[in-house]
């Protein structure tokens, strides 16, 4: 399927779960589609640099908050239409992302992760000293209560999101069938080799990570309007590092498809146990997936459905 | 006007002990990822594991923190052979340790913290001994006991590896192992049981690191978190897999972040370990005493 087709494919499935949603006549629905669909772009975007190019990013929870923090210094500034906020978001994540690489990606692979897990800490300790964004007592973001076609906001916020996801699919499956995704998956097979076969790799590590961190930011942007309330300690959650990397791992990394069932699959089974248990469990469940996955189903759940469907071609 | 002088030499011993401390929650790390090039993330989930047994014996029985550390260490030697054999058979030898091997210490990192706070919920613990309220005064500088203690302790421990790795078989074996397994396996050492000892060792270290860290502050699951780029800031800055290079890049920095927290305030503190990280990584990739 080319790219432009996919991208209509894929946007009238997103019109489709939005209308269905709609019918379900509680707005909680949108609130937590809002959450799932969140994690998709978080898992696609960290799926860019981990899964294909296999640097392993632990600071999603920075980049997601440098997106919610733009946010909350702009709100304070000038009232923006949201996809603008989108934008800056991602802008602000991408250029965080594209310094952290350049400074780390030269060096062996391990020390852009460590690089990563500090930035998390550090990108925290900045906010929490910013008290122009609240500082660590947080802020309130008032959001308009209405929106002009549709009525409610969280519908929008969910309708935003949605899209977005989208977009980051269809560019994660552009990537995987171009040049671009040849030079990444020749990176995370062997490096050496790639640069010695006269990959750029440096430049297409720095591609990867920046694109990376921008979806991560964009998927952060409209967070305090999702919940009105924004404080270092919610919106640096370890919980998005975790999700961001056990989605994509259970789902399979090498294709777009598996960070969406990842994605879809545990934010899920996160959004029921939340409810029903607590918190606490169901972070606890993610955290024993991911071990369990990672030992027993190295190629996640895409690749354990490859294997039934070709031993069921080879009889 | 001696006023900012007297602050900025106790700010300065301060750090020095904090760097004791540091050395010790280091000396772990050094080995497992300095010298076996295991990015052990989960390592100061093993620290606080470490914190919180010495804190249930020394509720339940008042025995003495740093004690029971020594007394667990067997324990703790186990739990990291049997950590190392699982990263061993799914993913060393499947040569898929940059990915999913990390994504396995991020995970065990996480299920610690995460079932630590479910049985023992986020309240602060903390530990009674006999040295954690008095100080020594010399001069116009303090020494707080619970701060020394935990420094000469593990001044002491890192000596002792220290010649461990230098004048015994087994600690050669484990310089020897991340530079040439071929070369080891001809001076009749297996390779992998080297690694297991030495990582073995290298979460051993945890239980006394944890021990002391919840004689200097109150613990809760999340604690930990903060270590980790301090950690690797230190192994990194001292020049991986080199204790003394450890010890005096954990003085420094618990200098640095002593003095930022006196004068700046302690919020600030936990970023300066990244600018240290970045600065040695863009001037001296191989650290202060690396080789």
């Amino acid at each position: 399927m080319r790219s432009p087709v996919f991208f209509v494919v894929a946007l009238a499935v997103g019109v489709l779960v939005f209308t269905a949603c709609r019918l379900v006549h509680n707005d909680y629905v949108f609130v937590a589609g809002y959450t799932v669909v969140q994690y998709v772009v978080l898992a696609t975007a960290w799926n860019i640099l981990g899964g294909y190019c296999g640097y392993v990013n632990f600071g999603t929870a920075a980049f997601f908050a440098l997106g919610a923090y733009s946010t909350v210094a702009i709100h304070k500034l000038v009232p923006l239409p949201l996809p603008l906020l989108l934008l800056v978001g991602g802008t602000v994540s991408g250029v965080v992302g594209l310094g952290t690489g350049y400074q780390t990606l030269r060096l062996r692979g391990a020390f852009f992760s460590i690089a990563t897990l500090a930035l998390a800490v550090v990108v925290q300790t900045l906010v929490t000293n910013w008290d122009f964004v609240g500082g660590s007592r947080g802020a309130y973001v008032l959001r308009p209560q209405t929106i002009a076609p549709l009525g409610n906001y969280v519908q929008y916020l969910f309708l935003t999101m949605l899209v977005l996801a989208v977009v980051a699919v269809t560019a994660a499956r552009m990537i995987e069938r171009s040049r671009l995704g040849n030079g990444f998956s020749a990176i995370r097979d062997d490096e050496l080799a790639a640069e010695a076969s006269g990959v750029p790799t440096l430049r297409l590590k720095l591609v990867a990570t920046t694109l990376s961190g921008a979806f991560m930011g964009m998927a952060g942007a409209p967070f305090p309007y999702s919940v009105g309330y924004v404080d270092p300690a919610s919106s640096f959650n370890l919980a998005y590092a975790v999700n961001s990397i056990a989605m994509p791992l259970i789902g399979g990394t090498t294709s777009w498809i598996g960070p969406l069932t990842g994605a879809i699959l545990l934010g899920t089974i996160q959004q029921v146990a939340t409810v029903t248990i607590s918190s606490a469990v169901n972070l606890l469940i993610v955290g024993l997936l991911l071990v369990a996955f990672v030992i027993v189903a190295p190629n996640g759940i895409v690749g354990l459905v490859t294997a039934v469907l070709r031993r069921g071609s080879k009889p | 006007m001696d006023f900012p002088f007297e602050l900025l030499m106790n700010a300065v011993i301060a750090g020095l002990l904090l760097g004791g401390f540091y050395a010790a929650v280091t000396a772990g790390v050094s080995i497992s990822f300095g010298i076996l090039d295991i990015v052990n993330i989960a390592h100061p989930a093993f620290i606080i594991l470490g914190s919180y047994i010495a804190y249930i014996v020394n509720r339940t029985f008042g025995l003495d923190p740093i004690l029971t550390s020594v007394v667990v260490l067997p324990a703790f030697y186990l739990l990291g052979a049997l950590v190392y054999q699982v990263y061993h058979v799914s993913f060393e030898k499947r040569g898929d340790e940059a990915l999913r091997g990390l994504a396995f210490f991020f995970g065990l990192l996480f299920i610690t913290e995460v079932g630590l706070v479910l049985v023992f919920g986020v309240d602060y613990r903390y530990v009674e001994a006999s040295y954690i309220g008095p100080s020594l005064h010399i001069g116009i500088v303090d020494l707080p006991m619970r701060m020394l203690v935990p420094c000469l302790v593990s001044l002491l421990l890192i000596t002792v590896l220290q010649f461990f790795l230098t004048r015994t078989f087994v600690g050669r074996a484990i310089m020897a192992v991340a530079q040439d397994q071929l070369a080891l396996r001809l001076m009749a050492a297996d390779p992998i049981r080297i690694k297991r000892i030495a990582f073995a060792i290298s979460i051993a270290t945890a239980a006394v690191a944890g021990a002391f860290l919840i004689v200097i502050q109150p613990v809760e699951p999340s604690v930990g978190r903060e270590y980790i780029g301090r950690v690797f800031a230190i192994c990194v800055l001292g020049g991986m897999g080199s204790l003394p290079g450890t010890v005096i890049a954990a003085m420094l920095l618990g200098v640095v972040e002593s003095i930022t927290s006196t004068f700046y305030g302690p919020s600030w503190a936990p970023a300066v370990a990244f600018g240290v990280l970045l600065l040695t990584l863009a001037f001296r990739p191989a650290g202060l005493l690396g080789r």
